[in-house]
């Protein structure tokens, strides 16, 4: 996004909240069970703690796309979380598979969400090619 | 689609900011417009058709 407009600037802003709100929780739910081995119900809930700013970064970039008013940069950031959605889907997919058969480590589900983060640069990387 | 965006753009001496600007769109669309590498939508179509007083047919023609 090379200019900023009302809806990039507030994405933008959200989605650094977030970022850091995520960078917190981490941190903290892993000194929390490294200090204390938490279980039952506190755990699921710190364990949860930092999915959840993630969350809003997936809702974040939802709202960015009903409230930009540009239709042009809605159809490219259309664009570029379908290609990062279909990457995601694709890697996750083959892994899983190569999984099942004992042919590569076992991996957290957690990596769907950062394979959809690199599949949003790709996407970028995809539409600057077809231009 | 083929249109004659640049060529009314240039009879008026405004940039392509200009046009964004009281198409009320960002730059990118103008430019992506002008190439050819993006359709306008049809509500689009016409606020460009009614900002230089010509019907849509006038501007906008399909390749085929």
């Amino acid at each position: 996004m090379a200019s900023r407009n009302a809806a990039q600037r507030r994405y933008n802003y959200r989605v650094l909240g977030l970022s850091l709100a995520y960078a917190a929780a981490l941190i903290g739910a892993g000194f929390v069970f490294q200090a204390s081995r938490p279980e039952g119900p506190l755990a699921w809930l710190l364990a949860l703690l930092p999915a959840l700013p993630l969350v809003g970064i997936f809702i974040a970039m939802g709202r960015y796309l009903v409230e930009e008013r540009d239709e042009y940069l809605r159809a490219i950031e259309s664009r570029k979380a379908l290609i990062a959605t279909g990457f995601m889907l694709i890697v996750t997919t083959c892994w899983g598979f190569l999984q099942s058969f004992d042919q590569v480590p076992r991996v957290d589900f957690y990596w769907a969400a950062i394979l959809w983060f690199g599949g949003l640069g790709l996407g970028g990387c995809v539409t600057r090619l077809a231009r | 689609m083929k249109n004659r965006l640049k060529v009314l753009r240039a009879e008026r001496d405004w940039s392509q900011g200009d046009l964004a600007e009281r198409l009320d769109v960002s730059r990118q669309s103008v430019n992506a417009i002008e190439t050819g590498r993006y359709d306008p939508s049809l509500p689009l179509a016409f606020r460009i058709a009614r900002l230089f007083e010509l019907p849509v047919e006038a501007i906008f023609d399909s390749d085929d």
